[in-house]
């Protein structure tokens, strides 16, 4: 049986993680690589990285550390963050991302997301898409949900998947960082709708959270930061209670 | 010195990253004199049969591929592409494998993608594998379970997640992708 992915996520600026560490056994909180093999000793399925800082200069120091990553870890993993030409994914792939992700980028030049997928399968495209509620409807943001788009979340998702996404990776910002659980509606329409997986964010708070999003919705992932930067929720611990409430994951 | 076939798919640096990991020395390589010479060979890939067929058969090495004596290890793309045909694109494949190529039914959501256990597992490659393991999978287009299945994963259907033949060895899967499974399956391959 496919098993729900869990899947932290790690800021990066200049190359370095950013956000609390909260882990007793580590040497250098600062370091990805050996966060991301802590995170991968702990059984996470999956990693995302997105480079908050984002600039061309930045490219070359993030490609650096994407072979970093890539030598030291065994499980897959996910860059992103202001990536809007296929050269930057050129970059990021040949420096040994399984995949990269997309989202102000893709919603302005949608053609994007086909030409990534043609020239290198669309397995390696996420599109993520950052949603809010504006007049009763689940709109599109960009820019870091700084800047609203006149785009259904519904019907960019089901675009972004025929375009040639291999997945989505859906982020609700009424409730990011709030720890008040996924946006479950939003999140069972858009992983209904698609036939991609889609991975809920946003709002992860506690190990009931992702139990529901796993029963409430369709989703085929969960991503989180803080919750596990902070050692509130380990993953370990978050699986074995997960199994125990009839969720396949893996251990 | 073990061979990692070099074409134009993608993501083959990860599989010797893989190998750096175990401590094993490997070269990525089109070189037909070299892959002959190897003592182990690897063919991993990602992308597309169609285009990944044509750039083989330019380069020579389906010729080279099927001829090979010591132990070869496809990985991904790499088992579809040691089938007999793929529907991608409607390939003729390299033919070690008795098996079809074929889509995913859309009844699930396609690409299968994430960590999957596995059933039925024979062979040198599985031995000390977990019966819980999970592996990570990440594809469109599924072996049929044939004569030359050595473990089979469910999605949608029953499909062939390792294959082997003589020496001829596949995995759906990515055990460079697998965690400690993944590298269970690749020294298995390496002490061949």
């Amino acid at each position: 049986m496919l098993k729900k992915r869990i899947i932290p996520c790690l800021d990066i600026r200049d190359g370095r993680t950013v956000k609390g560490v909260n882990f007793v056994d580590i040497r250098d909180a600062g370091d990805p690589v050996e966060l991301a093999k802590i995170y991968s000793d702990r059984s996470a399925d999956e990693l995302v990285f997105l480079d908050i800082t984002a600039t061309v200069e930045n490219r070359k120091t993030l490609a650096a550390l994407v072979e970093r990553i890539a030598a030291g870890i065994n499980i897959p993993f996910t860059v992103g963050g202001g990536i809007s030409r296929i050269n930057d994914v050129a970059l990021l792939l040949k420096a040994g991302a399984d995949k990269i992700t997309i989202n102000s980028a893709a919603v302005r030049r949608p053609a994007l997301i086909t030409e990534i997928s043609r020239e290198f399968g669309s397995q390696c495209v996420v599109v993520a898409i950052d949603t809010n509620i504006v007049n009763n409807e689940w709109r599109v943001f960009v820019d870091g949900g700084r800047t609203p788009v006149d785009l259904p979340t519904l019907k960019w998702a089901s675009m972004a998947a025929d375009l040639g996404a291999g997945e989505i990776l859906l982020t609700s910002m009424q409730r990011d960082g709030t720890k008040d659980g996924f946006s479950v509606d939003i999140t069972s329409e858009v992983s209904r709708l698609v036939n991609i997986p889609v991975i809920a964010s946003g709002g992860a708070g506690t190990m009931e959270h992702f139990r529901d999003v796993f029963i409430s919705t369709d989703c085929s992932a969960a991503l989180a930061a803080s919750i596990f930067h902070y050692g509130e929720i380990d993953i370990t611990e978050l699986k074995q209670y997960l199994r125990k409430e009839g969720i396949a994951v893996r251990a | 010195m073990i061979a990692i076939i070099k074409y134009n798919a993608g993501n083959i640096k990860s599989v010797q990253n893989a190998l750096d990991r175990l401590g094993f020395e490997s070269v990525i390589t089109d070189d037909n004199e070299i892959i002959r010479k190897a003592d182990k060979v690897i063919f991993p890939g990602v992308g597309e049969a169609g285009s990944a067929m044509r750039y083989l058969s330019d380069k020579g090495l389906d010729r080279l591929i099927r001829s090979l004596n010591q132990p070869v290890l496809g990985i991904c793309l790499g088992l579809q592409l040691m089938c007999s045909h793929s529907e991608e694109s409607d390939a003729k494949c390299l033919g070690i494998f008795d098996s079809q190529v074929r889509m995913f039914p859309l009844t699930d959501k396609v690409p299968h993608m994430g960590w999957n256990n596995l059933s039925s597992v024979k062979g040198e490659l599985f031995k000390g594998f977990p019966l819980t393991g999970n592996v990570y999978f990440v594809h469109s287009y599924y072996a049929e379970v044939s004569i030359d299945t050595s473990a089979v994963c469910e999605y949608i259907l029953p499909f062939s997640a390792a294959m082997q033949k003589d020496n001829f060895y596949a995995t759906q899967f990515h055990p460079e992708k697998s965690a400690s499974e993944g590298e269970i399956i690749l020294r298995n391959f390496l002490g061949l």
